[in-house]
């Protein structure tokens, strides 16, 4: 290692914006074939540092050396020629173009009068897809691909430069366990060309099997990097939040009440068949799973959102028809939904209007609304929730993301529902607000609330719930009660039984 | 107190620009010619202006729920020519109430496309568009249509009479803007307009019928076309099937004027009451000062991409579009 | 995997299987209905057809390549006029009256050339401004309209050539010249948009605008291009009908946007951009006159026409919307 010279390296890099040091004094380096993982609670400043090596922000001081010579990057092409290339989260492909044409984006081969030379394309894209060893072929639209296949065209996009450096923005997200595999001998393959990687994610796991350095941020400034075989969560965590979290389990102290919801053999076509469960009143019910196993889809359907194919759901016993959200609102379920900023909220609006919405129709003073009421409402739950924000005036686009999803918690609290099913309470939220949030489901359990979480991250599910149901491809595999639930089964569980379990 | 800075100026421009932008625009006519600020003048304006701004009022609705209706102007000529028939042959006291039967069920079927099946508005409303104008030729026979006994008949109250001094259109304009702006600022359903407008699937992951209110706010819209309709043949009493064509454009271009985004969710009745007013100010300012009607356009063209741009300049803090 | 395939065969055909029916259907109907007693089908009806398919088809062929892009362009109709009046009013000029025939060609330069500085107009405002190319283009529409009232006030602006007329009436393997601008055009703009490194990144950026940009394509020049095409395509078809006819009055060309998209629409373009063919817009251009012809030849009135297409836009709009549902299963937002 000590001959060799790094691929990537930064120094000293800052990054201000009015009123705010996004980046102060970042710096690491990456070495040829090592696969470098950058962690750090969101706002630490891992976005701003990857649109700074991206050339989308210019730094304002600092220097960025790719092989050993510094470089400047006014855009984003600039930054691909220099070897720096994305793999981003929010895949950026052209669906309706082929496979070809999307890896040579922007720099098509080109003939004569502006034509394109379709036969070096596909020749040299065959060339690619060959090292990459997909199943597809240059012609193949894009549109067409599965979502792991997508991404291999991403990658592929990075092998058509001379990548010094790769930057994988959580690129498991959406993939199976299977793809994911796939994914993470691409990863070896690069490594073994001697491309430097970055590999930005949140899942400890996946960081622990296949990195060899982690570097990480906390509020702008890098605060160390760790050798990963030498180090443990643990010590990565309390770099990242400057303590340890607690994530013990803590099965309920209290009495569970009657059954509140009971789902039996519910089905919606594919999505998911012969659902059953049953939530108590004081109780917290995990659903833990894939990404595409059918929890979400469950969730929606008590909501009103999907019409259930068979099956029944009763309320306090009673068997019910939801036809609508409304249905389910006026039955007392309530959703917190997995897309925050897409489902949960109406970003232009501000944080009153907001958190009433659902019962606007009935805070009214003759035809009109009743402001001071909703705004007695938003006080109330803003200190209740302890939401930060100036004021109700506030658009919610402008709070931070802990904030936000507070908000939409307040939004359904205020409802006073029986049931609360939250899908993905922390996605995207920094470590602090992440156990306030759990604090708070774990009390509206206390208070006798029902309720459903539904969540990806295995320790938060072992920490806030009371019994777990594992689902695998649209299926309950299993119920744990909360004594008998160990990661090893619960991971066996949602990776389908005794099947194809990949390691 | 703080000095201004120039960014509160800038969020003041953008929020109250149109604002500035009419009473720059009135001082500057004013000091062309003395007559613009007579009062029988900005009474003949508004007049004037009030059949496109009754339109303009329920366009807002459609706007700000995140949809287009370029059907108005084509529905106006149907509401017009139905109401002019129907005159003759049942009555005015007849006429009046069929003839907003049958637009809000036009309304009513373009809101059922658009908000229950969710076909895209754009296309929807001009397919509208096209339809209705054939729907009022074939309900015409593609003849001009009149009233036979113009002196016997008390329709003409809505176009031509006032009260207290006041054109019963300017009235009817006045009077359907305060009750829309408090329905769109005050009600529930002004509410859920705009949180539909916002983000619908939010919206309906908040138990909001987005379909029912976007269905709602087409016949909103319609009821304002019959009204502008009723307005139209009021102060006519005769008219072409075309009388509406193009005014959809016109409508959309005081909405937008007034500041409301295409992309909905936003947008005011009071701020379309000066859009149409600038319209109409504009137009006749321009012929006071002697030009030519079509010059206005060249004028609107202008103003209103000046005030989109100085609007999205502000909210990205640039002049100029970062496209590359 | 086949049923995708099989939906999307379905969509590319079903432009030519609507032609197919309308066809045979006013055929059919012709026979009981027809207040003449020409057949439908009859080689001259088509071939005149064509010719009248050829001012909205070759302004919807460039209509097709905004909307790829995702924009789109209300102010098409205006450009058409100004254009037509550039052309028959520079025939007037008295230095052209000098120049003999050689003025026909220095005309259309002329009318073309207009046609490319009002689109290049919209383009650089779109691009430079960043407001909205429905806004830019609804704004335009009024202006432009303005500009062809200023130009020559409320009168009709003429000039009757017979050179010209007699080059717009010729046929030349049977078709009109117009119809060979209109298939020229669809060839060359095919060619554009699926040969060229233009027409592939115009592709990408009305289908993923963020994927464009972040792989390097310039956007803004991209999208200026197009305007100033579709600008060109006004003025050419501009030039095509008023070489013939020689007189514009100033509200020529209203509605035009209406046709236009329409034909493009029917044609399978997809709204939001990234999708769409020049082939297809051709089909819908036909299918288009088609309805016209034939609603006239089963002696409907003119005014059904209006309707009728009305109603077959909606239509269509619904039956890909069916076609593209996933069922029962779907999410009801």
């Amino acid at each position: 290692m000590t001959a060799m010279q790094p691929a990537l390296r930064l120094e000293g890099i800052v990054k201000t914006f009015p009123g705010v040091r996004a980046l102060d004094g970042v710096s690491f380096d990456v070495m040829p074939g090592e696969v470098h993982a950058l962690m750090g609670e969101n706002g630490a400043g891992k976005s701003t540092l990857m649109k700074v090596l991206g050339g989308i922000h210019q730094p304002d001081a600092g220097r960025i050396i790719v092989n050993e010579v510094p470089v400047q990057m006014a855009t984003p092409l600039e930054a691909k020629a220099k070897g720096i290339v994305f793999i981003h989260q929010e895949l950026s492909l052209a669906e309706e173009l082929s496979v070809a044409e999307n890896i040579y984006l922007g720099e098509l081969p080109c003939k004569s009068f502006g034509r394109v030379d379709w036969a070096l394309l596909y020749e040299r894209t065959n060339d690619i897809l060959k090292r990459l060893n997909v199943g597809f072929n240059a012609k193949t639209l894009v549109g067409d691909l599965s979502i792991a296949n997508q991404q291999m065209v991403e990658i592929a996009r990075a092998l058509t430069h001379d990548a010094k450096a790769v930057i994988f923005d959580e690129p498991t997200a959406s993939l199976t366990d299977a793809e994911k595999v796939v994914l993470f001998d691409v990863i070896d393959d690069l490594k073994a060309a001697g491309v430097g990687i970055i590999y930005i994610s949140h899942r400890m796991e996946e960081i622990f099997k296949i990195t060899d350095r982690i570097s990480v941020l906390r509020d702008g400034s890098y605060r160390g990097t760790l050798t990963t075989c030498d180090t443990d969560q643990d010590a990565v965590t309390h770099l990242m939040i400057g303590r340890a979290l607690d994530l013990s389990r803590s099965a309920a102290q209290h009495e569970l009440g009657d059954v509140a919801i009971e789902v039996r053999g519910l089905c919606c076509g594919k999505l998911f068949q012969d659902v059953h469960f049953e939530v108590r009143r004081g109780e917290v019910l995990g659903f833990y799973g894939l990404v595409g196993a059918g929890r979400t889809e469950i969730a929606e359907t008590l909501f009103g959102l999907r019409s259930p194919s068979a099956g029944e759901i009763l309320l306090n016993g009673q068997p019910v028809s939801i036809a609508s959200p409304a249905d389910a609102i006026a039955m007392g379920i309530s959703l917190v939904p997995e897309d925050r900023k897409g489902q949960g909220l109406i970003l232009g609006m501000n944080c009153r209007d907001n958190m009433t919405l659902p019962q606007i129709s009935d805070l009214t003073a003759g035809p009109f609304v009743a402001e001071g009421s909703e705004i007695a409402i938003f006080d109330q739950y803003r200190d209740k929730l302890d939401i930060r924000t100036p004021g109700w005036k506030q658009q919610v686009g402008n709070l931070s993301g802990g904030n936000q999803q507070k908000i939409v918690i307040g939004k359904w609290l205020s409802m006073r529902p029986d049931i609360l099913i939250v899908d993905e309470p922390t996605r995207g939220i920094d470590v602090g607000s992440k156990s306030e949030i759990h604090n708070l489901i774990r009390d509206l359990a206390a208070q006798g609330y029902a309720v459903i979480v539904i969540s990806s991250e295995m320790p938060e599910v072992l920490h806030v719930s009371d019994r777990i149901v594992a689902m695998y491809s649209g299926r309950v595999m299993r119920t744990f009660a909360a004594n008998e639930v160990t990661e090893d089964n619960l991971i066996q569980a949602i990776s389908g039984i005794g099947g194809d379990r990949v390691a | 107190m703080t000095a201004l800075t120039r960014q509160d100026i800038g969020r003041l421009l953008a929020r109250q620009g149109i604002l500035f932008a009419f009473v720059a625009f009135m001082v500057a006519f004013t000091l062309a010619n003395g007559r613009f600020l007579a009062p029988d003048n900005v009474m003949g304006v508004i007049r004037s202006s009030a059949i496109l701004g009754v339109m303009a009022l329920g366009v807002t609705f459609v706007v700000i729920s995140g949809n287009l209706d370029l059907s108005v102007g084509s529905m106006m000529s149907f509401s017009t020519i139905v109401v002019l028939d129907l005159h003759d042959k049942i009555g005015p006291a007849l006429a009046i109430p069929a003839m907003f039967a049958l637009t809000m069920c036009l309304g009513a079927l373009i809101g059922f496309l658009v908000g229950y099946l969710r076909l895209n508005s754009l296309i929807v409303t001009l397919g509208m568009l096209s339809a209705i104008y054939g729907l009022t030729l074939t309900w015409s026979g593609g003849k001009n249509m009149d009233i036979a006994d113009k002196a016997g008949t008390w329709f003409g109250v809505f176009g031509q009479s006032s009260v207290l001094g006041v054109p019963v259109p300017i009235l009817m304009f006045g009077g359907l803007a305060v009750v829309l702006a408090f329905m769109l600022a005050k009600t529930p359903f002004g509410r859920k307009v705009y949180a539909v407008g916002g983000n619908g699937v939010a919206a309906t992951f908040s138990g909001i019928p987005r379909a029912r209110i976007v269905f709602l706010c087409y016949v909103l819209s319609s009821f304002c076309v019959a009204t502008a309709g009723l307005m139209q043949a009021s102060r006519s009493m005769g008219s072409q099937n075309t009388v509406g064509q193009g005014l959809e454009l016109s409508v959309l271009a005081a909405v937008i004027l007034g500041g409301a985004s295409l992309m909905g969710g936003s947008g005011t009745i009071f701020k379309t009451v000066i859009g149409v007013l600038i319209l109409g100010f504009i137009q006749n300012g321009l012929l006071l000062v002697g030009l030519q009607f079509y010059v206005q356009y060249v004028v609107t063209w202008v103003i209103i991409i000046l005030a989109v741009w100085l609007d999205i300049a502000v909210k990205r803090g640039r002049l100029w579009s970062p496209i590359a | 995997m086949t049923n995708v395939t099989l939906t999307t065969l379905l969509k590319r055909g079903a432009i030519w299987g609507f032609i197919l029916f309308e066809l045979i259907f006013f055929s059919v109907a012709g026979e009981f209905m027809s207040l003449s007693n020409k057949a439908f089908m009859d080689i001259d009806n088509m071939l005149l057809l064509l010719k009248q398919s050829a001012p909205i088809g070759i302004i919807a062929i460039g209509m097709t390549v905004i909307m790829i892009n995702g924009n789109i362009d209300l102010s098409v109709g205006a450009i058409y006029a100004l254009c037509a009046i550039v052309l028959l009013d520079s025939l007037n000029w008295p230095i052209m009256a000098g120049l003999g025939d050689w003025a026909i060609p220095l005309a259309w330069l002329l009318a073309l050339l207009t046609g490319a500085g009002l689109g290049a107009i919209n383009g650089l405002i779109v691009w430079k401004t960043g407001v909205d190319a429905f806004i830019v283009t609804l704004g335009s529409m009024l202006g432009f309209r303005g500009l062809v009232f200023m130009y020559n006030g409320e009168n009709p602006t003429s000039h009757l050539n017979w050179t010209l007329v007699d080059f717009a009436e010729a046929q030349v393997f049977g078709l009109h010249t117009a119809t060979w601008f209109l298939l020229a055009v669809t060839a060359i703009m095919w060619f554009v948009m699926h040969k060229t490194v233009h027409g592939r990144n115009a592709y990408a950026i009305g289908d993923n605008r963020a994927a464009a940009v972040n792989a390097g394509i310039r956007v803004g020049p991209h999208m200026l291009i197009n305007f100033i095409m579709i600008g060109v395509l006004a003025a050419l078809s501009a030039v095509v009908f008023y070489s013939e006819s020689g007189s514009v009055n100033p509200n020529d060309g209203q509605l035009y946007e209406l046709w236009v998209i329409t034909a493009v629409v029917l044609g399978g373009t997809k709204l939001t951009g990234g999708a769409g063919s020049i082939i297809g817009t051709f089909g819908g251009v036909i299918a288009i006159q088609l309805l016209r012809k034939g609603l006239g030849h089963i002696g409907a009135d003119t005014q059904t026409v209006s309707l009728v297409i009305g109603l077959i836009l909606i239509a269509v709009l619904f039956l890909d919307r069916q076609l593209n549902r996933k069922g029962k299963e779907e999410l009801r937002i």
